[in-house]
């Protein structure tokens, strides 16, 4: 885990026993001089742009030429920092992404921030610096936001919440009823990365080897494919719930059935010995870095290479197809041969032993 | 070699399958008795693979399928006292007792905690000497040196605060009950192969001998499936019962004798009740006088405790292989994963869930 | 209550004064009590059970298993048998 280096207090005017122990207090939820210092020495030197230094109620953003894609999502995850990325990474990209999957092209963030009473300045330092990075490797701003301080013992630490507004070009219509049979699905990489790396350091689960989450901003990739392929049918990034959650819906949306071939399921080997060893699914296990296109045959190659080439796509790869029979179901094709129906799964998955 | 991704090979698996096929000339209805070998079957898709060639009965290994609801409802009872720390193996958590079930305890408040092995519980009750720490030690014999072993060490090493809540059945008994049943369809048995790792497999010759059904001690990847059916068809084509192991890198006569060891010191054979199927005489084990102190159901005088099983539920039928899911009048309607009313169809290798996703499903034939 | 996987064994020490040794399953390191295999050593693979070593692998048995599986059928080739089509992978 990193090593937090406490923010440099001595401009501070927080009381005496603060500069001793740097950690939240309720007054910095309370919207008097302790907030305005976390503003100021905080997040402002971590977020840095013209819109937020400028300090309003709201921010104020130049006019959009077209419409207006706009997202939200909370992050609570435990623990808050683990390999491969932390809560920070997870609120810009995860929120980055939700707009990416309807095609926009991302542009403002706001974060609200739900922090417990004792929780180190340090780490919500090292949480805000770890943002302004993502939001600026996605090319993002992250122009307002909120604090608020709750009791001890409420909180789990520092929950987030982050909203995000980006611009969606005409002609675009992506959504998750436009899957036809006769599609084609696509994954943009390797799944179960992040789910098993959260596991990993799971108390009661722990292994002795770093699995690393795959938490990115998919933008970048999504805003390449529509350069080459303007008329994708679906965008999805699975998270929560995995692979098969997303086809799930998809299917179930679109109205169409999905049958993927789990011989092309790209799995890392480590994260498919995590999920041997607990007796998991990988599809059933959350992405933070990964998305699925399901698109028209004809342009199915093509999209893949574009993927491949990209950073976070180099192990894209074709897995599946979509049909008209089993409507609103997503079944495969097994490693062996057989073939086995993919259901929704009721809440998390949880290892076993059974 | 890995032992892992050989005995995966689609092509080999391919071979196994068309063998299978081409050998029996029948429908011969088998059952596999473990969970796990029910996971693999339906998880690999090799049920469909043998249409025709056999039915696969699922049957009642699945220790979360068969813990009594009573006992969930005293894990329960115990788990929501102040400063309990229960600790489980993730397959319990979503098993419905008679008004909730220890997912949902938790989300009130209550502190539960999954855990991979018996010895993590260990450790917390090590790490919280001011808190009970309770673990629940469910199992067949597969699981029970491990469980063995963490009240060993507990009561070796004085961790007073933890204590067992110990629900173990034993394979030889349930399959025998199986077999007394009239209306048992069940021709031939595929053994827990990883049973049989710790036990060996000798019990099983006198249920041979007695009830003149193949018995063939398998494993848990698609080939050594494959093998174990494969195996069993042409005993039964042959009509010569007879105990095999068609798990051999993992399995000898005699299983693991240290282990078998320390059982026998820190459990003893007792009568046990299977959920849905009733009391099964010398089925379970249960602490012995002398790690008695560490019983749960003991400590925490939850014995006032019973429970009436759903008269809606007939998962019981279902785990004995005499009525298919969907023959159960509350099949999809009163009873779904989503809302389950026993065990079979809340675990993900109950007959029941497996059924109910299988069943949704419109002609496979369609897929190819 | 059967979900045990193989993994090779890569440390073996003594803890509380029971047998432990560290395991890798494909590159997953965990540790596992190896208390029921007194004379398990480090190179040999096991069957692990929520951490518990239960089974030695028997390398030899493994490797005849498979090549039973691979010389079958081949009398079934030879007279030209037709592969079913049920369960053909697309």
């Amino acid at each position: 885990m990193s090593t937090f280096a406490p923010p440099d207090l001595s401009q501070w005017s927080c009381p005496l026993p603060l500069r001793d122990y740097p950690a939240i207090v309720m007054g910095h939820g309370g919207g008097g001089k302790l907030s305005s210092e976390l503003i100021e020495h905080i997040f402002v030197p971590a977020f840095r742009n013209s819109a937020l230094e400028v300090m309003g109620d709201s921010s104020v953003l130049p006019a959009l030429a077209g419409r207006i894609a706009f997202s939200t999502d909370t992050y609570v995850v435990r623990p808050l920092f683990f390999p491969g990325g932390s809560i920070a990474d997870l609120a810009v990209n995860g929120t980055v992404n939700d707009l990416a999957m309807s095609g926009a092209t991302p542009l403002y963030l706001s974060a609200g921030f739900i922090l417990e009473e004792g929780f180190p300045i340090a780490q919500l330092a090292a949480i805000a610096n770890s943002m302004g990075a993502a939001a600026r490797a996605a090319g993002v701003q992250i122009v307002t936001g909120d604090t608020k301080v709750v009791d001890k013992g409420h909180g789990d630490g520092c929950y987030i919440n982050t909203a995000g507004i980006g611009f969606l070009a005409d002609g675009i219509h992506i959504g998750p009823t436009r899957a036809q049979p006769g599609d084609v699905v696509i994954v943009s990489g390797t799944i179960g990365d992040h789910g098993m790396a959260i596991m990993s350091v799971r108390e009661g689960l722990e292994f002795e080897t770093i699995l690393k989450s795959d938490s990115a901003a998919l933008s970048g990739m999504v805003g390449s494919l529509l350069e080459f392929a303007p008329n994708i049918h679906v965008l999805r990034d699975p998270t929560r719930g995995g692979l098969a959650t997303s086809l799930n819906e998809i299917a179930a949306q679109s109205n169409v059935g999905i049958l993927i071939n789990e011989r092309s399921l790209p799995v890392l080997p480590d994260v498919q010995s995590a999920c041997d060893l607990l007796g998991m699914d990988p599809v059933y296990v959350a992405n933070e870095g990964k998305l699925v296109a399901i698109v028209d045959p004809s342009v199915a190659d093509a999209v893949l290479r574009v993927m491949q080439q990209h950073e976070h796509g180099a192990r894209a790869a074709i897995i599946g197809s979509v049909t008209s029979q089993h409507a609103g179901m997503l079944a495969a094709v097994t490693a062996i041969g057989g073939t086995r129906i993919i259901p929704l799964q009721i809440g998390e998955q949880i290892p076993r032993i059974c | 070699m890995k032992y892992l991704e050989e005995f995966r090979d689609g092509e080999l698996a391919q071979k196994l399958a068309r063998e299978i096929r081409q050998t029996a000339t029948r429908t011969w209805p088998m059952m596999e008795v473990c969970g796990g070998q029910t996971h693999s079957i339906v998880r690999n898709g090799i049920d469909q693979l043998l249409d025709g060639a056999v039915e696969m009965i699922h049957g009642p290994g699945c220790p979360v399928c068969v813990t009594p609801l009573e006992l969930i409802d005293k894990a329960l009872a115990i788990a929501a006292q102040p400063g309990i720390i229960f600790c489980s193996f993730g397959d319990m958590l979503r098993v419905p007792g008679s008004s909730a079930d220890l997912f949902r305890i938790k989300a009130d408040g209550a502190d539960v905690r999954v855990v991979y092995s018996p010895l993590d519980a260990l450790k917390i009750a090590r790490e919280n000497p001011e808190r009970q720490v309770v673990f629940f030690g469910i199992g067949f014999e597969t699981t029970a040196p491990a469980n063995a072993m963490a009240v060993h060490q507990a009561k070796l090493q004085n961790i007073a605060n933890f204590s067992m809540l110990v629900s173990h059945v034993l394979v030889p008994p349930a399959i025998e009950a199986i077999l007394n049943s009239p209306t048992c369809r069940v021709q031939a048995f595929l053994a827990a192969g990883h049973v049989c790792s710790v036990m060996g497999y000798w019990q099983y010759y006198p249920l041979v001998e007695h009830y003149k059904v193949p018995i063939v001690i398998t494993g848990f990847e698609p080939l050594d499936l494959l093998e174990g059916i494969r195996r069993t068809v042409h005993l039964l084509e042959a009509g010569t019962p007879q105990v095999e192991n068609a798990y051999e890198r993992a399995v000898c006569f005699e299983g693991n004798q240290p282990a078998q060891k320390l059982l026998s010191e820190v459990f003893e054979v007792a009568d046990r009740a299977w959920r849905g199927i009733g009391v099964i005489p010398r089925s379970g084990w249960r602490l012995s006088e002398a790690y008695r102190d560490f019983d749960a159901e003991l400590r925490f005088d939850v014995s006032g405790i019973t429970a009436q099983e759903s008269p809606l539920c007939h998962s019981g039928e279902v785990l004995q292989g005499n009525l298919k899911p969907n023959q159960c009048p509350s099949f999809g309607t009163a009873c779904t994963p989503r809302r389950p009313l026993g065990a079979t169809m809340v675990s993900s290798e109950g007959a029941c869930a497996a059924y109910y996703n299988y069943g949704r499903f419109v002609a496979l034939e369609s897929i190819h | 209550m059967c979900l045990a996987v193989p993994g090779q064994v890569k440390e073996v020490y003594d803890s509380f004064g029971t047998s432990m040794g560290k395991v890798s399953f494909g590159g997953i390191v965990k540790e596992v009590c190896l208390a029921y295999l007194p004379e398990i050593a480090v190179g040999d693979y096991t069957i692990v059970h929520v951490g518990f070593a239960i089974a030695k692998l028997d390398e030899a048995s493994a490797l005849q298993t498979l090549d039973a599986f691979r010389e079958m059928g081949l009398l079934d080739e030879e007279f030209g048998e037709p592969a079913s089509a049920v369960g053909e992978t697309p």
